[in-house]
C-alpha cells in the first residue's frame, strides 16, 4: 500500500518534464561558463566556476539526507572539513617526506587525488556513522541542535589540536595530483570537479529512484506508514547519512585542493548554514539544487561583494525573503511549480 | 594544583553556567510556547552587549549602560518578533532556521557597519572592581561574584514568574495548548510577543555581562549560542529547570576540563604532548557529555518528549 502513496518519480515520465529541462539547462550554463572564461583567459573565473562545481558537491551530499530524507543537518561542515584535513594531511606528510606511520608498514602520506577521495569518503563516512548513529535517536529540533553541536566539536578540536596548524590551517604547496591531467591547469582542474559533479548528481539520482530511495522518501513523509511496510526507518536514515557524509568529505578533498589550504573555517557552524543556504535557494528536494543555489550564492557573493564590504547584511535580507515569500526557491521558480 | 585555584576555577565554572543559563532560558522558553528554533537569539546577546558599551561609553555609567542593554535587547527581540519571527511559528523547522540565519547575518553585518570589526571593551563599574577574600583566603573577583549573584536572583525570579504569575499560567499553558488558551481568550500573539521579548531581555542582559569580562565584538553571540544549544539538548527543550542544571552541568565541565584534564594527561605522558591533548578534549568535553546523555536520555534530563 505505501509504494502507491509516494508519488512516482518524475523523472520516469515519458517527456522531459520542465525540471529536466532545467537541471540540463544548469548543468550547460556551469559547462559554458567555464569554457567561456577558459577561451578568454580568465583563470579567476575558471576557478570561481570551479568553487560553484565542489560548493555543489558538498550540497548535493546534504541535500541526499534533507532533500530526500527530511533531515535538517545543522553540521554537514563537519564531513566537508575532515574531507579537506584529509587532502591537507595526506599532502603535508607526503610533500615534507615525513611518514604518517611506520608501524604496522609504512605509510607516507600521499599526493594522488583518487587514493585522498578514497580516504576522504571512508573518514567522512565514519564520521557520519558515528555522529549520525547518535543524533538520530532524536527527531526535529533536538536533531538540528545535535548535528551543529557535534559539527562544533570537530571545530574546536582541530583548533585546539597543535599538530596540523591549529587554528592557522594547513597548507597545501603543491595541488594534488589525478593520474593523466595537470590539476595545476586551471580548466583541467574545473573539468575534474565538473566531472566529479555529474558523477555525484548521477549516483544521487539512482539512488533517489532505487528502493532505498524510495524508503528514504518515504521516511521523510510518514514514518509510522514506513515501519507498516516492515523497514526500520533508522536503518535507512542511517545508510542515507552515511553516503551524505561521504560525499561532502569528497566536495571537502577537492576544496582543499582549490584552495591549496585547509583551515578550521572549512568546519565552521557557518558553513553547515550555508549549505543549508544553497539547497533552499536552489529548492529543496530537487535534484540540481545545490548547484543553482552555490551558483546564485557564489554570483551574489561576487556581485554584491563588489558593491559593498557589508555584502552579507543584502543576502540576509535576501535571504529572508526568499525564506519567507518564494519558497521552491530558483528552480520552483523556473519550473513554475512547488516540490512535493 | 592548589586547592584555592581548584576552587577559584569551580566558582568561575559556576558563572559561566549562570550566563550561559541566561541565554538557555530564553531559547528554551521560546522553543516551549512557539516551537520555534532560533539561531538569532545570539545576536540578541551581541545586541546586548553593544547597547551597554555605546550607552556607558556616552553617560560613563556601567548601570545605565546595564539598563539599556536589557531594553534595547528586548525591544529588538520585539520588533523582529513581530516582523518576522510570527510568520515562521506555522512553518518547518528548516524554514525557521534559514529565516533566522538570515537574522544573524543582517544583525552581525549590520553592527560591523555600525562599529566595525575591532572589539570593545567596557570598565567593570567602581564599585564591584577589585577582588575580595572568601572564607578560607580565596581571592575572587568580586564583578565575577556579583555576576553569580546576579544569575542566581534571574534564576530565582524566572522560576517564580513561570510557577507563579498569571504570565507564567498563560506560558505553561500555552506550552501544553496553545490552541486551547486562545480559545479562552488570552491574547496569544501578545504572549508570544511578550516571551520573545523576555527571552531577548535575558539574552541581552548575559550579553552586557559577559562583554564585560571578556570583550565586545560581531560574532560574540554565536559560540554562546551553540553552547547554549548543548544546554537545551542535555536539560530537555522547553524546562527551564533542564536549562538551569543542564548550564550549570556545562559551565563547570568546560571550566573543569581545561583546568584538570592537561595534568591529568601529564601524569602519564611527556607535558607538550599531554598540554595539547588534554586541550583538545577539553575542548570536546562538554560534547562528549551531551553525547552521553543522549545514549541514556534522548529527551534530555527533564526533557517531556524526544
Amino acid at each position: 500500500m505505501s509504494a502507491a502513496e509516494i508519488p512516482a518519480p518524475r523523472a520516469r515520465r515519458a517527456a522531459p518534464s520542465r525540471e529536466t529541462l532545467v537541471n540540463a539547462g544548469l548543468g550547460l550554463a556551469l559547462l559554458v561558463f567555464g569554457l567561456g572564461a577558459w577561451l578568454l583567459d580568465e583563470p579567476f573565473l575558471i576557478t570561481l566556476a570551479t568553487k560553484v562545481a565542489i560548493l555543489a558537491i558538498a550540497g548535493a551530499g546534504l541535500n541526499l539526507v534533507l532533500g530526500y530524507g527530511g533531515l535538517v543537518s545543522f553540521g554537514h561542515a563537519a564531513y566537508f572539513g575532515i574531507g579537506g584535513y584529509t587532502s591537507g594531511i595526506l599532502a603535508h606528510h607526503a610533500l615534507n617526506y615525513t611518514p604518517m606511520f611506520e608501524w604496522p608498514f609504512l605509510f607516507e602520506g600521499s599526493t594522488s587525488m583518487p587514493l585522498i577521495w578514497l580516504f576522504a569518503m571512508v573518514l567522512g563516512g565514519l564520521a557520519a556513522l558515528a555522529i549520525g548513529a547518535l543524533s538520530l535517536r532524536t527527531t526535529g529540533v533536538y536533531f538540528i541542535m545535535i548535528t551543529l553541536a557535534f559539527g562544533q566539536m570537530i571545530f574546536y578540536f582541530a583548533i585546539s589540536w597543535p599538530a596540523y596548524g591549529g587554528e592557522d590551517g594547513l597548507p597545501i604547496y603543491v595541488r594534488n595530483g589525478f593520474p593523466g591531467l595537470n590539476t595545476l591547469d586551471p580548466i583541467q582542474f574545473f573539468a575534474l570537479a565538473v566531472a566529479v559533479l555529474f558523477a555525484v548528481l548521477g549516483l544521487i539520482s539512482m539512488l533517489a529512484h532505487s528502493r532505498f530511495g524510495l524508503a528514504l522518501q518515504a521516511a521523510r513523509q510518514n514514518r509510522q506508514r514506513l515501519m507498516a511496510v516492515g523497514i526500520r526507518p533508522g536503518g535507512v536514515l542511517l545508510v542515507a547519512f552515511v553516503i551524505s557524509g561521504a560525499i561532502t568529505a569528497l566536495a571537502g578533498a577537492l576544496y582543499a585542493d582549490l584552495n591549496r589550504f585547509v583551515s578550521p573555517s572549512m568546519l565552521s557552524w557557518h558553513l553547515s548554514g550555508e549549505l543549508l543556504v544553497f539547497l533552499i535557494l536552489g529548492g529543496t528536494g530537487r535534484l540540481f539544487a545545490p548547484l543553482a543555489g552555490a551558483g546564485l550564492y557564489i554570483t551574489l557573493e561576487h556581485v554584491l561583494g563588489g558593491v559593498s564590504d557589508y555584502w552579507q547584511f543584502y543576502f540576509g535580507l535576501l535571504l529572508l525573503g526568499v525564506v519567507l515569500f518564494a519558497r521552491g526557491g530558483v528552480i520552483g521558480f523556473l519550473t513554475g511549480g512547488r516540490h512535493g | 594544583m592548589s586547592m584555592i585555584l581548584l576552587i577559584e576555577q569551580l566558582l568561575n565554572g559556576i558563572q559561566s553556567g549562570l550566563m550561559l543559563f541566561l541565554m538557555a532560558a530564553g531559547l528554551t522558553l521560546v522553543f516551549g510556547v512557539m516551537g520555534l528554533i532560533n539561531l538569532a537569539h545570539g545576536s540578541l546577546y551581541m545586541v546586548g552587549a553593544f547597547a551597554c558599551a555605546g550607552v556607558a561609553a556616552a553617560t560613563g555609567s556601567f548601570w545605565l549602560g546595564l539598563a539599556a542593554s536589557i531594553a534595547a535587547a528586548a525591544a529588538a527581540g520585539a520588533i523582529v518578533e513581530v516582523a518576522v519571527i510570527r510568520r515562521l511559528y506555522a512553518r518547518d523547522h528548516l524554514d525557521q532556521v534559514l529565516a533566522t540565519f538570515a537574522l544573524i547575518l543582517i544583525f552581525s553585518e549590520g553592527t560591523r557597519w555600525l562599529y566595525g570589526s575591532f572589539p570593545l571593551y567596557l570598565n567593570v563599574p567602581a564599585a564591584l572592581s577589585g577582588s575580595v577574600t572568601l572564607p578560607g583566603g580565596i581571592q575572587y573577583s568580586l564583578f565575577r561574584l556579583a555576576i553569580i549573584g546576579a544569575g542566581l536572583a534571574v534564576a530565582v525570579g524566572l522560576f517564580l514568574l513561570i510557577g507563579k504569575t498569571r504570565i507564567g499560567v498563560q506560558v505553561r499553558a500555552g506550552e501544553a495548548d496553545r490552541e486551547m488558551i486562545a480559545g479562552l481568550g488570552v491574547d496569544i500573539g501578545r504572549l508570544y510577543t511578550l516571551v520573545f521579548a523576555l527571552g531577548a531581555a535575558l539574552a541581552g542582559l548575559a550579553g552586557a555581562l559577559v562583554g564585560t569580562i571578556q570583550s565586545v565584538q560581531v560574532g560574540m553571540g554565536e559560540p554562546v549560542l551553540i553552547l547554549a544549544f548543548v544546554v537545551i539538548v542535555i536539560g530537555g527543550i522547553g524546562s527551564i529547570k533542564g536549562a538551569l542544571i543542564g548550564a550549570l552541568l556545562v559551565g563547570l565541565t568546560d571550566t573543569m576540563g581545561r583546568v584538570l584534564l592537561p595534568p591529568l594527561f601529564s601524569l602519564f605522558m611527556e607535558t607538550s604532548a599531554a598540554t595539547s591533548i588534554g586541550a583538545a578534549l577539553a575542548s570536546m568535553a562538554i560534547y562528549i557529555l551531551m553525547a552521553l546523555v543522549l545514549v541514556v536520555r534522548p529527551g534530555g534530563l527533564f526533557g517531556a518528549r524526544a
